[in-house]
């Protein structure tokens, strides 16, 4: 096996340089804003820059909203399915692979069409109903992403179970949810959400042509019009990326290990 | 009474994401006037410009799929038959999990760093070698040089769908094999190979469906003059640059249609593969 | 007495510091169905894995059929092996499975459709040539190994746990089945398992292993009823010990508690006052006197178990317990818990431990 270990560590090294050589050139660019000398002026002027804070707030806040009305959409529905409905799962899991067929051009393509000023629900009509349009649009597109997190979670643990105790205690169906089921699976949750906000925080497509303050049409513009401060955007952008990423890793650790029950 | 439970999602999914697509897949059939008609279908294939975007995002797509599953195919088998130490494999695991989420405007940003006019591997190629890439005809703003960027997600997509895979080979299927005499060439052409095909093609088609797709990236590098067929619906969305709303809808009808069968086909190929390695 | 056909002299491997196999040695004729038996990590499957050239020794030679393979690749060495976890390529029918060591060698097809008809009716799967793996159960995928292994004609058969995988029926039947068949073909077959019952049943002759070194070599019989130490006499067969004490090494007498039983010969080198564990075979016990039982032991019923054609028995003594079985008389009850009794056995029986 000693000439495979040879062409496996030249493949490893040569993917490793396809990676990181683009990282490491942003981040060179990113220094050399000041001429002849590295330094991080780029990132000063891009922290500095409202519209940086303004854009980035209003992306943080929107992947919020979406990782909420994500948990409010697919937490009861994989659980109910899980529970009473189990024949329906094949097409649950259907639909949600859909927004990983249909692009997210032509997805918000439809809602512009669909929900103008003139249609019987008028997101695009105002401002906060845009925005409203564009977190359902994120939970969309996030869609596939927190309901296999969800169901994975809830298959280790035992869903009929604790639903009887907790019924024969008197609880009803919304206590059940959100103070058994979803303590039960957070771990999960919190997986589902780190992705959400890692997709929502950069995203552009829907965010631009929905005409929303986010943070990627910000970053698409500094692109057009700036030499530096994209590559510290850039930067930027990777970090939060790796950090979420991260933070799912650690959160995998913590998961419960499958408990013993067919399913 | 069960159904209440599912209703909420199955109105979202119908609101927010069935509905939508219908309207545009149904707008598609229609002339401006509300009749059906198949004119926009046909004007896909007779206008020159579509047919061309169309022409380009198929190579795009087909080349940063085939690539990217090659190179992500051969990372794959080396981190984890490569006889490599185990924290090769865990960290390349986890860089595919952020690289194949770093798409859109970000990544253009980077690959412009990198191999742009003023970037640091072109200047290294410059000064070290005295190779003027730019010169030489080289321009990353290019298909080809999108095909290049567009594999910053599609390997690690590849790694990651691939690596199970090749893990599922039994360790026991190469000594079996050896014991009834083959050489490893043999294995690998009678077994392994015949064995990872669906996974890998299905794969291949999943990278393509997603290239398909993408625009962010596209959008940051060039702006519209790139003419992929994401950018024209773009372009359209923006300032019905088709001056005809329905040849819009079909746009989006075709890119539903590529990505359609070619999901399907994934979807085929998996359920294969699972199935014999049960 | 047949030829050797598999050698194994003086075999060694060593894992950096660690050695998992150490003066390994071993004749096997032809034809010949030997066990490899011991506990895990005893090393026989590591012995095994040399044998077909997975691993390299780091000591000795093997040979089949007098040609020293010890350097050869498990490619070269024309043996068959059947796996634990059967190792079926999934992406091949039945038949092709079975054929794949033809296909390798380049046999002509019509002899190669002749030689798995012929595997398939000897595994009695005559009509699975279409199968898939995955359609198949645990049984049937170990037949089909099996014919797969012997479809080349290999001179050596080597099964690894071929049925630890399956269900404890299936295991009874197919390991009878592979007997057979072994026979039928004549070929010279090493058999590594952990069940002893397994070994006992169908080996010519077992080596039980532990801790890397072949403790006893022999056939069933004489594995069971002399086994050389201490280990091979608790592996195999359920074992009955008495710690006593020699009081007269010169008469050959133990002290068991606070009784004096005589043991004959068996105290070589024991001086009074040695410790010594005295070991019996639940079978060769029997409650009450019998004729030609020349040790008695008294104690008490501590418990009685009527498990229908088999009485089980434990009788107390002091601080040891002794189990015995006997069969059910309809004439005579089931002893009572609490009662006086007397075990009596034959010392010829009697197996010192040391």
């Amino acid at each position: 096996m000693r000439s495979g270990r040879f062409w496996a560590w030249v493949t490893f090294v040569l993917g490793a340089c396809y990676f990181f050589i683009p990282l490491i050139a942003t981040f060179e660019f990113s220094l050399r804003m000041k001429r002849g000398e590295y330094s991080f002026e780029a990132y000063k002027v891009v922290f500095g820059d409202p519209r940086f804070q303004a854009t980035f707030t209003y992306s943080a806040v929107v992947a919020v909203l979406t990782i909420i009305l994500g948990v409010l959409i697919v937490v009861p529905t994989a659980y109910w399915i899980r529970l009473r409905m189990p024949q329906l799962r094949p097409v649950v899991e259907f639909v949600t692979l859909l927004p990983l067929i249909i692009p997210a051009i032509v997805i918000v393509f439809g809602y512009i069409r669909m929900y103008g000023s003139s249609s019987p629900l008028p997101f695009l009509a105002t401002a906060r109903g845009t925005d409203a349009l564009l977190v359902i649009g994120y939970a969309t597109l996030a869609l596939p992403y927190m309901y296999r997190a969800v169901d994975t979670g809830l298959r280790t643990i035992d869903v009929r179970t604790l639903t009887e105790a907790a019924q024969i205690l008197g609880a009803g169906w919304t206590t059940i949810v959100a103070r058994i089921i979803l303590p039960n699976v957070l771990i999960s949750v919190l997986s589902g959400a780190f992705l959400t906000f890692a997709i929502v925080i950069g995203e552009f497509t829907l965010a631009s042509l929905l005409n929303r303050p986010a943070f990627g049409p910000y970053m698409q513009l500094i692109g057009a019009n700036r030499a530096y401060e994209p590559a510290a955007l850039a930067i930027i952008a990777f970090i939060i990326t790796w950090g979420c990423m991260s933070v799912i890793q650690v959160l995998a650790r913590f998961a419960p290990k499958s408990a013993n029950q067919p399913n | 009474m069960q159904w209440l439970g599912v209703a909420p999602f199955f109105l979202f999914a119908l609101l927010f994401l069935i509905l939508p697509t219908l309207y545009l897949v149904v707008g598609a059939f229609q002339n401006a006037q509300g009749e059906y008609t198949l004119d926009n279908i046909a004007q896909l294939f007779l206008d020159a410009s579509i047919r061309n975007s169309y022409w380009v995002s198929i190579k795009i797509s087909f080349w940063s799929a085939t690539l990217g599953a090659i190179f992500g195919l051969a990372l794959a088998v080396a981190i984890v038959r490569g006889g490599l130490p185990s924290w090769v494999r865990s960290a390349t695991m986890t860089f595919s999990g952020v690289a194949s989420n770093f798409a859109g405007v970000p990544l253009a940003f980077a690959f412009l760093a990198t191999l742009g006019r003023l970037g640091l591997v072109t200047i290294l190629m410059r000064d070290l070698f005295g190779l003027n890439i730019y010169g030489m005809g080289f321009n990353i703003l290019t298909s080809w040089g999108l095909i290049v960027v567009y594999l910053y997600f599609q390997i690690p997509l590849m790694i990651v769908i691939i690596t199970p895979a090749i893990d599922g080979l039994k360790k026991e299927w190469g000594e079996a094999a050896a014991t009834l005499g083959a050489t490893t060439w043999q294995y690998w052409r009678m077994v392994v190979i015949p064995v990872l095909w669906p996974s890998f093609l299905g794969t291949v088609i999943l990278l393509f469906a997603n290239a398909f797709g993408a625009i962010a990236t596209a959008y940051a590098f060039t702006g519209s003059s790139l003419s992929i067929v994401p950018i024209k619906l773009y372009a359209q969305m923006r300032g019905d640059v088709l001056h005809n709303p329905n040849l819009g809808y079909a746009l989006a009808f075709g890119m539903i249609v590529i990505t359609g069968i070619a999901n399907v086909f994934y979807i085929w190929f998996r359920v294969r593969s699972e199935r014999w390695l049960k | 007495m047949a030829d050797t056909f598999l050698s194994i002299q003086n075999l060694r491997k060593s894992f950096g510091t660690t050695t998992v196999v150490q003066d390994f040695n071993l004749d096997v004729s032809t034809g010949e169905f030997v066990s490899f038996l011991g506990p895990s990590g005893c090393g026989k499957t590591t012995v095994l894995r040399m044998v077909a050239g997975f691993e390299q020794p780091s000591a000795g030679a093997i040979s089949v059929g007098g040609k020293d393979v010890t350097r050869l690749k498990p490619n070269q060495r024309n043996i068959g092996m059947v796996f634990q976890a059967y190792a079926l390529f999934p992406n091949l029918t039945v038949a092709q499975n079975v054929a794949f060591g033809l296909k390798v060698a380049g046999v002509p097809k019509a002899e190669m459709d002749k030689r798995v008809a012929e595997m398939l009716s000897l595994i009695k799967l005559p009509e699975f040539g279409d199968r898939y793996p995955y359609q198949l159960s645990g049984g049937q995928q170990q037949r089909v190994a099996l014919a797969r292994a012997l479809a080349p004609r290999p001179k050596l058969l080597l099964l690894d746990e071929p049925l630890s995988a399956l269900d404890a029926k299936v295991r009874v039947s197919l390991r009878d089945e592979i007997r057979s068949i072994q026979r039928n073909l004549g070929i010279t077959t090493i058999f590594v398992t952990h069940d002893q019952e397994e070994a006992l049943s169908i080996s010519d002759r077992i080596v039980v292993m532990y801790g890397g070194k072949a403790e006893q070599v022999g056939t069933p019989y004489e594995i069971y009823n002399r086994p050389a130490t201490k280990f091979v006499a608790n592996f195999v067969g359920t074992l009955n010990v008495l710690e006593g004490v020699v009081s007269d090494a010169s008469a050959g007498k133990v002290k068991v508690d606070t009784q004096e039983i005589v043991v004959g010969n068996k105290l070589n080198g024991s001086r009074n006052g040695d410790a010594v564990s005295l070991a019996l075979r639940p079978e060769a016990i029997a409650l009450g006197p019998r004729p030609g039982h020349d040790a008695e032991l008294g104690g008490r019923i501590s418990e009685v178990h009527f498990l229908g054609s088999v009485i089980r028995i434990r009788v107390g003594f002091g601080k040891g317990m002794i189990s015995l079985d006997t069969f059910n008389n309809s004439s005579t009850p089931p002893p009572v818990v609490g009662d006086q009794a007397s075990i009596s056995f034959s010392s010829n029986d009697l197996l010192v431990l040391h």
